[in-house]
């Protein structure tokens, strides 16, 4: 059963990730990054299985530990997942400063302006 | 042993030192540059003796066992030969460019160039093994290619022959890649030694064949054998010192220095006599024909090299002792006239300011000695009795009468060796002529300063000097180096001017009167030329095949690459979804004895379903930023939930952390991006268009959330590697934490010290992340309508601020405190510089990021830098106690009041990693925060001209 659910939202993250990833504007596109990240630090969490009822800490008692090795592997991708989604946010604000748009492509937008001749590449 | 290192350092270490040396000036680089090539000069002549012995030096150590790659050098007769033409010439060239490039050229680029350039080709010469004698080979190759380019800025005929020469040889470079490894497969082995010694195997090897063909397509295209000759010509708008050294003694030598080494390996089948002989005949006869029609002079001697190295190479076609000695004997012949022919051209360009056989006539009577010098060199070439190309040349012409031919064809050899031999002597007299004949053309032609003369002089002495004793001159060591090339005892060669009057030197002096002949009557054979052979050039097919290649990837590219971000990052994940599928309908299947997890409560369940139903929420309200943010940071604080379920208490507050400076970071970031999304894609208003994009993103989005989902969930079925509770690698840590790494907090122990390694390099991904953005967001000025957006009219309410204040050191305190239990309690590095950076923040917030800073002058960048250098040290004090990078060292020290608190290198590196993760955190706010606000943090002084509190644009601001 917490396999089920743990491989359900697995995929819910995914899927939510990848649908802003490819959305046309920066800020979705940040926050699709973000998603993607946990959704792949959850699964490389599941690698380790989910038996494990006490954490990897190695006070009182043996057996029962969770898998160290995937934890170790996922704090240090949520600490760089920062790092990733601060820099792509910089990147987006740089973007919008340097192509007067937040369009991922530098297309200057055409409703927002009422202006239709400034469609640029 | 020293020999071998003079070899290979001197010059390396000399490139590096001539670049400084050019500081004090262009004597002092000349000198520079000229002592290592002397260094290994000297300490060639020191180890001849042992040498021409049968002595072999060798040096060993261990590079890439696991590939067979050894950094083995050894050198024998032949390799010191070639290593003695190397120096020598280098050191020649040396002083010769000292006087040909201009004054106002420093020289030290030119010459650490050449001496890299020396490196490698001595590299080539003392490899003893095959994969190294690859690597050096691409570095001739690299290193020919800049200096060919020397010139490149002012030429473009310096960058098309630089890209030529280098496509063409780095290309056969690969060939000779794939040719080694075949051929080590074959030998069972790649030790120089391994391969000589198994020439039988390696021919009987089904493998031969193939091998042969890779191999020898690197020889002709280093040696710019026919049809891969076109690149020699176009390197000569290198800078004539670099022709000189590349084109006559070294880069070009290369290819038959290849063909000589493996010959035992490989010579002694037909095969290889049809290729080789066949290819070095065509080339031959080719680069005779073509020298004939250059009215450049660097192009004649560049044809000219091109068919004596094809004569080099049908000599080594032969295969026959006598051959092979008479191969070397070229070898070093055509080094020093051609060596010398070059640097005589570069004297008549110098001086009478153009290379064109048509504007330069009688020459003679303005350069009187450099005109000597160069017509004994001439003759050399020519093959001229008494000097010593006449010698070599006599041998070939000996060889080519003994030549294996297929069944009738026996007369194919001597025919064209006479004919090359009538054309050699035809060219070489075009060249001569520029001297003479008639009236002196440009009348500003005139001598060069003394000593450029020098290289000249020495170089001709030696073709004189050889040609008329060659046995007390060179016949020891060409002896020695046939031997060792043979890996056999050399055949005995008469080396002695006269053997009589028999049939080469009546082809001699056939081929001396039928090229005088054919000099003088040149114009109609000019005429005929232009009749009957057609224009083809291997020059021109390679530019056009070069560009229809540019064309095509430019046009698979764009196909690729429409410069729509979305559209390509659909083909990427398309193409991975498509990857998985076909992996799951290959190798899928039910799982291995399924596992059942354990049950959920209803708690787990909550959380789930509502880290899910927050994902959903942010996807949904892409076009609204705060919205989607808000649902984001939901997603994360569940995430963090998860974590603690999942019996991750160090990631749960890891990930709890890096939410809150996450959302700040994002709130900031939007307080400079649009509030407001227009609809989804507004690329072409079109609806239609609309529904299409959603829908491909909907069936992506689906499938890979279906993936992901499905393979969690099979992982999660199947059992353990190994069949226990957690998998033997888990198992090993859990059991090993305590003893090998002192520490009960098995996830930390991990971190620091069992993969630290790997920790070292996260902390710098994070400080480049950090200092990348930092640089990008350096004198920025804010977009839009950022600026005017309505603040907050009380940007830091002094209630918060008060409030907040005392908090600061409480929560450094834990900080410090998660630190020092991080290595048996959760905690640790991570957890505790997240943690100093958000009760850093929580100040910027409140009390506005100047006032901050200018209490407690916290420079991010410094604390980042501290921490990356910390960590970084920490693992390399391990190799002062001789023990690999990061080996750590732990015991424990009682601290009243604390208890034991871990004392060790970890600890160091452990702090390192907070120190690098509070810097790299803060910076990235500090610059986002500062936004528009022209001021240095770094400085620590809070701008003057800014009223601290009323500072625009603020965190609690973005929101409106």
């Amino acid at each position: 059963m917490m396999s089920l659910l743990l491989a359900g939202t697995v995929g819910v993250l995914a899927a939510c990730g990848v649908w802003l990833v490819l959305r046309s504007r920066t800020f979705p596109v940040v926050l699709g990054i973000m998603l993607l990240g946990y959704a792949a630090n959850l699964l490389v969490l599941a690698m380790g299985r989910v038996s494990g009822t006490r954490p990897p800490v190695l006070v009182g008692g043996e057996g029962g530990h969770a898998d160290p090795v995937p934890q170790a592997l996922v704090l240090t991708a949520i600490v760089i997942g920062f790092g990733m989604t601060a820099f792509t946010a910089v990147l987006a604000i740089r973007a919008r400063v340097e192509s007067g748009t937040d369009h991922v492509d530098g297309l200057q937008d055409m409703v927002a302006d009422g202006d239709d001749s400034r469609e640029g590449t | 042993m020293l020999t071998l290192l003079i070899l290979l350092l001197a010059p390396l270490l000399g490139a590096v030192g001539v670049l400084i040396a050019a500081r004090w000036g262009r004597g002092a680089a000349a000198l520079a540059a000229g002592a290592p090539a002397l260094a290994v000069l000297v300490a060639l002549v020191a180890a001849a003796p042992g040498i021409l012995d049968g002595e072999v030096l060798r040096l060993r150590a261990a590079w890439v066992p696991a590939l067979g790659l050894d950094m083995a050098l050894r050198l024998d007769a032949l390799g010191w030969l070639f290593g003695m033409l190397v120096a020598g010439v280098g050191l020649l060239v040396v002083l010769y460019a000292y006087y040909y490039l201009p004054a106002s050229d420093g020289l030290g680029r030119f010459y650490a160039l050449l001496l890299a350039f020396m490196a490698s080709m001595l590299g080539i010469v003392s490899s003893g093994n095959l994969l190294l004698l690859v690597v050096f080979w691409e570095l001739t190759s690299v290193s020919s290619f800049f200096l060919i380019a020397y010139w490149a800025r002012g030429e473009v005929s310096a960058r098309i022959g630089a890209r030529t020469a280098f496509a063409v040889t780095g290309g056969g470079g690969l060939a000779l890649l794939g040719g080694v490894l075949l051929l080590g497969q074959a030998a069972g082995g790649f030790d120089l030694d391994v391969v000589l010694g198994a020439g039988e195997r390696i021919r009987e090897s089904p493998l031969y064949l193939p091998a042969l063909t890779l191999v020898l397509l690197g020889a002709f295209t280093k040696s710019a054998q026919w049809p891969f000759h076109f690149w020699l010509p176009a390197a000569m708008a290198a800078p004539t010192p670099a022709s000189a050294y590349l084109h006559s003694a070294t880069m070009v030598k290369a290819g038959v220095f290849l063909l000589a080494r493996l010959h035992p390996a490989l010579a002694g089948t037909d095969a290889w006599v049809i290729a080789v002989g066949g290819a070095g005949m065509l080339t031959l006869l080719f680069g005779a024909y073509a020298a004939l029609w250059q009215h450049d002079l660097k192009g004649l001697l560049a044809y000219s090299t091109i068919s004596h190295l094809g004569l080099i190479t049908m000599l080594l076609g032969f295969g026959t002792g006598t051959a092979v000695m008479a191969a070397v004997f070229h070898i070093v012949n055509h080094a020093t006239f051609k060596a010398s022919l070059f640097m005589a051209a570069g004297i008549v360009d110098h001086e009478a300011g153009t290379r064109d056989m048509r504007r330069l006539n009688g020459l003679a009577r303005a350069m009187p000695w450099t005109a000597t010098l160069a017509v004994v060199a001439a003759g050399a070439m020519a093959g001229v009795p008494l000097l010593n190309g006449f010698l070599s040349k006599e041998m070939f012409f000996a060889e080519s009468l003994e030549a294996p031919g297929p069944g009738g064809l026996r007369w194919i050899g001597p025919a064209a060796a006479l004919l090359y031999g009538v054309m050699s002597v035809a060219y070489s007299a075009r060249f001569v002529m520029v001297f003479f004949n008639g009236a002196l053309m440009p009348a500003t032609a005139h001598e060069p300063p003394r000593f450029m003369r020098v290289p000249i002089e020495l170089l001709v002495a030696l073709c004189v000097i050889v040609g008329t004793i060659p046995s007390l001159t060179v016949g020891p060591a060409l002896i020695a180096a046939t031997r060792d090339a043979l890996q056999a005892p050399a055949p005995y060669v008469s080396l002695a001017i006269w053997h009589g009057f028999n049939l080469p030197l009546m082809m001699t002096l056939v081929a001396l009167a039928g090229g005088i002949v054919m000099y003088r009557h040149r114009e109609r054979l000019y005429r005929m030329h232009d009749r009957h052979v057609p224009g083809f050039s291997t020059t021109i097919l390679f530019a056009r095949s070069v560009k229809s290649m540019e064309r095509r990837a430019a046009r698979f590219t764009a196909t690729l690459e429409t410069g729509s971000l979305s559209r390509s990052t659909a083909v990427l994940l398309a193409v991975t979804l498509a990857m998985g599928a076909l992996v799951l309908a290959t190798r899928g299947g039910a799982p291995v004895s399924p596992v059942t997890g354990p049950g959920a409560d209803a708690a787990s369940i909550v959380i789930w379903a509502l880290l899910a139903t927050a994902a959903v929420a942010a996807a949904r309200w892409h076009a609204h930023p705060l919205r989607a943010l808000v649902a984001a940071s939901v997603v994360g604080l569940f995430v963090a939930l998860a974590f603690v379920r999942l019996s991750a208490p160090d990631l749960a507050l890891t990930q709890l952390l890096v939410e809150v400076v996450t959302i700040l970071v994002l709130l900031l970031a939007l307080h400079h991006l649009p509030q407001r999304t227009p609809g989804a894609e507004q690329r072409h208003g079109q609806r239609a268009w609309q529904r299409l994009v959603a829908a491909r993103d909907l069936v992506l989005a689906g499938g890979i959330g279906a993936g992901a989902a499905a393979l969690t969930w099979a992982v999660l079925r199947r059992p353990v590697h190994g069949g226990g509770p957690v998998s033997e690698l888990a198992a090993y840590y859990l059991r090993e934490s305590k003893p090998k790494g002192g520490g009960t907090n098995v996830v930390n122990v991990i971190l620091v010290d069992f993969r630290g390694f790997d920790t070292l390099g996260e902390i710098t991904v994070l400080a480049c992340a950090a200092i990348g953005a930092a640089v990008l967001l350096e004198r920025m000025k804010p977009a839009g309508d950022a600026p005017e957006r309505p603040h907050a009219p009380d940007a830091h309410p002094p209630v918060l601020a008060a409030l907040t204040r005392p908090f600061l050191p409480f929560a450094l305190m834990l900080s410090a405190f998660l630190f020092l239990r991080g290595h048996d309690l959760p905690g640790g590095g991570f957890v505790a510089g997240l943690l100093a950076a958000v009760a850093l923040a929580s100040q910027y917030l409140t009390s506005g990021i100047e006032w901050t800073t200018e209490r407690l002058r916290i420079d991010a960048r410094r604390w980042l830098a501290t921490g990356v250098l910390l960590a970084a040290a920490t693992g390399a004090g391990a190799l002062l106690f001789d023990r690999p990078f990061l080996t750590s060292f732990y015991d424990y020290a009682h601290i009243p009041a604390i208890g034991a608190v871990g004392a060790g290198s970890t600890f160091l590196f452990d702090l390192g990693v907070a120190l690098a993760v509070f810097g790299a955190v803060l910076l990235m706010l500090e610059r986002l925060g500062l936004i528009g606000r022209m001021r240095d943090i770094g400085a620590a002084t809070p701008a003057a001209e800014v009223p601290a509190d009323e500072v625009a644009p603020d965190v609690r601001a973005v929101d409106r």
